[in-house]
């Protein structure tokens, strides 16, 4: 299709067509507005309506058909209740862990498979894989696998004379163990990331480096890291905002649980609707909406600084 | 000397990986072939009987073969979401890229936010139940196309500014109307950034778990990731059948991996460092 029309006739009309009054006026002609039409409702309606009237109903009480204004009650039973402020709290650590795992673990992996090793190809693969699996499916596997008696981790520790913890029912470590798995899912995106970011990194400067004697650990130091800061930015920007918005993985794991160990805003938002308090739950996405806000956009102008 | 060197690393990146990304899928093809009392030990052990097939088919019939409604229910949600989304983000990016305006600016502001801003969930349920499609399938698919669309309006608008004017330019001349050097001359050239966004946006959407929880609940409604998490809880001494079900939920993504994978790959790294 494209070859027939940019023929050197078609191109030839082309050029003269814009000289003319008609190409001229035809020249806005093909980009119509109403192409934004459909689109634009869609989005409109099943997004935009929603976020700006979430902050409306958070000051409500609410049973989808009449709301009652309460005020700053449902912002103060989140920031006073302690399974909420709970959450709170884990949303950040979770979100803060697992994006600090994904740049370290990322960039580690992206440096061993863009150097000369054999089967990079399968060693990418392999690593890049869980992105695309059913986080569910993911979820409950490990909690299997890290059932405190009979799962594979314990038993395979036990192995060699280390007694595994109970990952998921200890409660000071649920929330670690969950943001591990979740790591494990994700590194693999963070490593393609890393790896685009790497391979566009001019082979001359690691050669003219290495001729003044310098170390591998001075390589990575003085030209690698600061070289890939852009794919450093975008992991941690796309892991912070999906850390914070999490909920598939901790819901398959540990509900929350237990107690309210692991529990992270998305989790509450769904409690809250569950349990039929939709005023509350809605100020849960609002709190989520600015926390999201408050740390992703001024952290991604600082990280993004000097370019363009 | 670089060469040993290369292959003592790579080996021990594959022994490593093994361990740490091959075992837990082994554990499930493990636990989905074993028969009922062995899997209940959840131990990584070899199947005896070995009854892989028999799994699969009970996993599928089920509470009255809940697992075809819900993979019917999940392939006609992907399909439809993904195959608007891809006119639909092109029809945008098309016109984004080529007419820069206010609106352009405004369109820009409303792809950035959409990329950022979590969606707020109690709130679309209203909606949606305000114009009558909560719990149903096309509530649901617009939902999706919804939250979709800024990230591949961004994948579209970045190759389509690669595409040179001239092409429009010559069509216009040919007398061809805005649809038509649209449908004709501009879309056949996106087949390879097509291809990305079909491919990533499916995985994302058959994946996607929130969003049906949320506004398709009800058993005839399911999908295949609430199934499955439904089944944890209901296959609780049947882990061989509940590892079936993960088995089979996860063969449509392995297929698209082994079809698309450098796709995929090239689509998520150039999508997240233009976003």
């Amino acid at each position: 299709m494209a070859s027939t029309v940019s023929t050197p006739e078609a191109t030839r009309l082309a050029a003269s067509g814009t000289t003319t009054k008609t190409g001229r006026a035809r020249r806005k002609g093909p980009y119509p507005y109403w192409f934004l039409l459909a689109p634009g409702i869609i989005y409109l309606v099943f997004f935009v309506v929603p976020t700006l009237s979430s902050f409306y109903f958070s000051f409500t009480r609410w049973d989808l058909f009449t709301s009652r204004w309460i005020g700053l009650e449902n912002y103060r039973t989140f920031f006073a209740e302690q399974a909420l402020v709970i959450g709170l709290r884990n949303t950040v650590i979770y979100a803060v862990l697992t994006s600090g795992l994904k740049v370290v673990l990322g960039m580690a992996l992206a440096v061993l498979l863009t150097s000369k090793i054999i089967a990079r190809g399968y060693l990418r693969s392999v690593i890049f894989f869980p992105v695309l699996v059913s986080a569910i499916g993911v979820g409950i596997t490990f909690t299997i696998l890290m059932n405190p008696e009979k799962g594979l981790i314990n038993t395979s520790l036990a192995r060699v004379g280390i007694d595994g913890p109970g990952w998921l029912t200890n409660p000071s470590l649920a929330l670690v163990s969950v943001a591990l798995v979740d790591v494990w899912k994700g590194v693999g995106l963070a490593t393609v990331i890393y790896i685009a970011g790497l391979v566009s990194i001019a082979g001359e400067y690691n050669e003219a480096a290495q001729v003044d004697g310098a170390s591998r650990w001075q390589l990575f130091r003085t030209i690698t890291l600061p070289l890939a800061r852009p794919a450093t930015a975008s992991v941690i920007t796309l892991s912070l905002i999906g850390g914070l918005r999490s909920f598939d993985i901790i819901w398959a794991m540990t509900r929350g649980g237990p107690g309210f160990a692991s529990d992270v805003i998305g989790s509450v938002i769904y409690k809250q609707y569950q349990a039929g308090f939709y005023g509350l739950s809605t100020a849960g996405s609002v709190v989520l909406f600015l926390l999201v806000t408050v740390i992703v956009v001024p952290l991604t102008r600082w990280l993004n600084r000097g370019e363009d | 000397m670089r060469n040993t060197r290369g292959v003592v690393i790579g080996g021990a990146a594959i022994v490593f990986t093994a361990i740490f990304f091959l075992v837990p899928f082994a554990f499930i093809l493990a636990l989905a072939s074993q028969d009922r009392v062995q899997s209940n030990e959840l131990s990584f052990s070899w199947p005896r009987p070995f009854v892989l097939l028999q799994n699969i088919e009970q996993a599928f019939s089920a509470r009255d073969y809940l697992m075809v409604i819900a993979f019917i229910n999940s392939v006609i949600l992907t399909v439809v979401s993904v195959a608007a989304l891809v006119f639909l983000s092109a029809m945008v990016a098309y016109v984004w890229q080529r007419r820069a305006g206010r609106l352009g600016n405004v369109v820009g502001l409303l792809v950035l936010a959409g990329l950022i801003v979590p969606p707020a969930i109690v709130p679309t349920i209203w909606v949606l139940q305000g114009v009558g499609l909560f719990k149903t399938m096309p509530g649901l698919i617009l939902v999706e196309i919804a939250y979709g669309l800024p990230f591949c309006i961004l994948l579209f608008r970045a190759f389509i500014a690669g595409v040179p004017r001239e092409l429009d330019e010559a069509a216009v001349v040919d007398g061809a109307n805005p649809l038509q050097v649209f449908f004709r001359v501009i879309f056949p050239v996106l087949r390879s950034v097509m291809i990305t966004v079909i491919t990533l946006q499916s995985v994302l959407i058959y994946n996607d778990f929130q969003n049906p929880l949320y506004f398709l609940p009800g058993t005839q409604n399911a999908t295949i990731q609430t199934t499955l998490l439904n089944y944890q809880d209901r296959f609780t001494s049947q882990y061989n059948l509940l590892f079936a079900t993960i088995l089979l939920v996860m063969i449509p993504p392995l297929i698209m991996f082994i079809f698309f994978n450098r796709k995929i790959v090239a689509g998520m790294a150039a999508g997240s460092v233009k976003g």
